[in-house]
């Protein structure tokens, strides 16, 4: 049995990666602010429109430092989009975001011309990557619990037991449910339109693919309770049991 | 050295408070060694459950803050000469329990008694977090009924990655109580059935605690329910889970459920 779930356009809610350079300042800040200047006076504009993240990992500082630090920054035209390896309490409304979860990249080097040079990029061969090939799939085998969140960009998830309500599972590619899917389901999340949802149990809050999404409401009740998988037909959001 | 359980559930009165002292007193009964301790800074009912509130003078605040020593801030129950309690503190606020403090007093209280009680402030927050932080077993407290359940299920996800035991990658024991059960409205289709709780939570089952006036009638009186009437149906059913809790194999019966002869046989069992 197959149901055609498209009604009107979805909106599409998609993952992207963007290379930001990280900053790691040093204490004393006031030193490290007069080298930080010394490099933009060598290349001017080396940090105008770039995305950058400030990484204050292992720093002992407090809130007021942070901001002092943040506000001292802008001053010099470099806009801080997120702070990496902060305590919780060191953030505030007033401040950037949290981010987590950053991948190292190369070195970023500033150029005569001002102009970050980013290795590979200009480069015509596909540069070999200098991180591991990390592994397609990872396995869960607990049940995924209220407020819990499962997040593999780079693959498959499957988890053994079930999904409960309030609980998230986002995959690059598909998602194995062995046990019911109570919460969400988010395939595909970095534009794969080819993965796809299974469950044992269809009891989900909402389930998306590649931006596509569908609330428990659009999935009215022909499957709930029974086993499913969903998939994407070019625009349309396919589901079907598999019984 | 003792054992600590946590009673948690992260929703409010669902019966946290009600089945720590229960549990305590059945296992005080025994002549085993027990220790209460209310974790509900600033909203304390301990001490009143089990009849203790005109006795109070030191609290668990005043023992962190070393103001007390823990022999003067615990109180002996009048009934039971095993059975003690630590009060939580009315008047301060749950920023006073630091994680160090709470580590040392529940270290000194393993090696004095034969089971320490954390009867959990509901919710996820500090307060919560650090007493079920220390813990080897966990009772998660349950009403049938969606939003106990699945607040049930979020403290599940914390007590497998919020305590000392999890992050040392061992295993936290963790059992369901199922309280507040109402034979006649699970009858009428009114309540989540235990199968559906049992199925949605994944841990076994401790027991079944009827809904009762005997309950609210106890905590009037000021006595847990395990000792205000030692033959009221919620009293026997937290007589079995102390059992289940100390590893009998009993099996667990739905109350209100009528069985026949062979049914008796073939009782539900315990997971």
């Amino acid at each position: 049995m197959t149901a055609v779930l498209t009604e009107s356009r979805p909106i599409r809610l998609k993952g992207r990666s963007f290379l930001a350079l990280a900053l790691a300042p040093e204490l004393p800040f006031d030193d490290w602010l007069a080298r930080l200047d010394d490099l933009a006076a060598r290349s001017t504009g080396f940090f105008l429109q770039r995305p950058v993240v400030l990484d204050v990992n292992g720093l002992t500082i407090d809130r007021s430092q942070l901001s002092e630090l943040v506000e001292k920054l802008g001053a010099r035209k470099v806009r801080i989009m997120g702070i990496e390896g902060a305590r919780p309490s060191l953030l505030g409304p007033d401040m950037p975001p949290a981010m987590l979860d950053g991948r190292p990249a190369s070195d970023v080097s500033p150029s005569a011309d001002g102009a970050p040079a980013v290795p590979a990029a200009d480069s015509d061969a596909p540069a070999a990557s200098p991180l591991p090939k990390a592994p397609s799939s990872i396995v869960v085998s607990q049940p995924v619990r209220s407020g819990q969140s499962i997040v593999f960009p780079d693959g498959d998830v499957t988890v053994i037991g079930s999904v409960a309500s309030g609980a998230e599972v986002i995959a690059g590619g598909s998602i194995h449910i062995y046990g019911a899917l109570r919460g969400r389901a988010m395939a595909g999340t970095t534009g794969n339109a080819e993965a796809r949802i299974f469950c044992r149990k269809l009891e989900a809050e909402l389930v998306a693919i590649d931006g596509y999404y569908r609330t428990a409401e659009d999935l009215g009740s022909d499957l709930h309770g029974q086993p499913a998988q969903f998939w994407l037909e070019g625009d349309t959001f396919k589901v079907g049991s598999f019984a | 050295m003792g054992k600590v359980i946590v009673v948690t559930s992260g929703k409010g009165g669902v019966g946290k408070t009600t089945s720590s002292a229960a549990l305590g007193a059945a296992l005080a009964r025994n002549g085993d060694r027990v220790a209460v301790v209310d974790f509900d800074v600033g909203l304390r009912n301990l001490d009143l459950v089990m009849g203790a509130e005109r006795r109070v003078v030191y609290d668990l605040v005043n023992v962190i803050q070393g103001e007390a020593k823990l022999t003067q801030a615990l109180i002996r129950d009048k009934r039971l000469e095993t059975l003690f309690l630590l009060p939580a503190s009315q008047t301060r606020d749950k920023d006073n329990l630091t994680a160090e403090g709470v580590a040392e007093v529940i270290g000194a209280l393993r090696q004095a008694f034969d089971w320490v009680i954390c009867d959990s402030p509901a919710g996820i927050e500090r307060g919560a977090t650090l007493a079920m932080r220390h813990a080897d077993i966990a009772v998660v407290v349950t009403n049938p009924e969606v939003s106990s359940v699945r607040d049930s299920d979020r403290i599940i996800g914390l007590l497998d990655s919020k305590t000392l035991k999890a992050e040392n990658g061992e295993r936290m024991e963790k059992h369901l109580l199922l309280t507040r059960y109402d034979p006649l409205r699970a009858e009428r289709g009114d309540m989540l059935k235990v199968d559906d709780v049992l199925e949605i939570l994944s841990i076994p089952l401790l027991g079944i605690i009827p809904e009762s006036m005997d309950v609210l009638r106890a905590s009037n009186v000021g006595s847990p329910v395990t000792l205000a009437d030692e033959t009221s149906a919620p009293a026997l059913a937290y007589f079995d889970a102390v059992r289940r809790l100390k590893g009998e194999n009993l099996p667990v019966t739905i109350p209100g459920e009528k069985r026949g002869f062979f049914g008796k046989f073939f009782g539900r069992r315990a997971a």
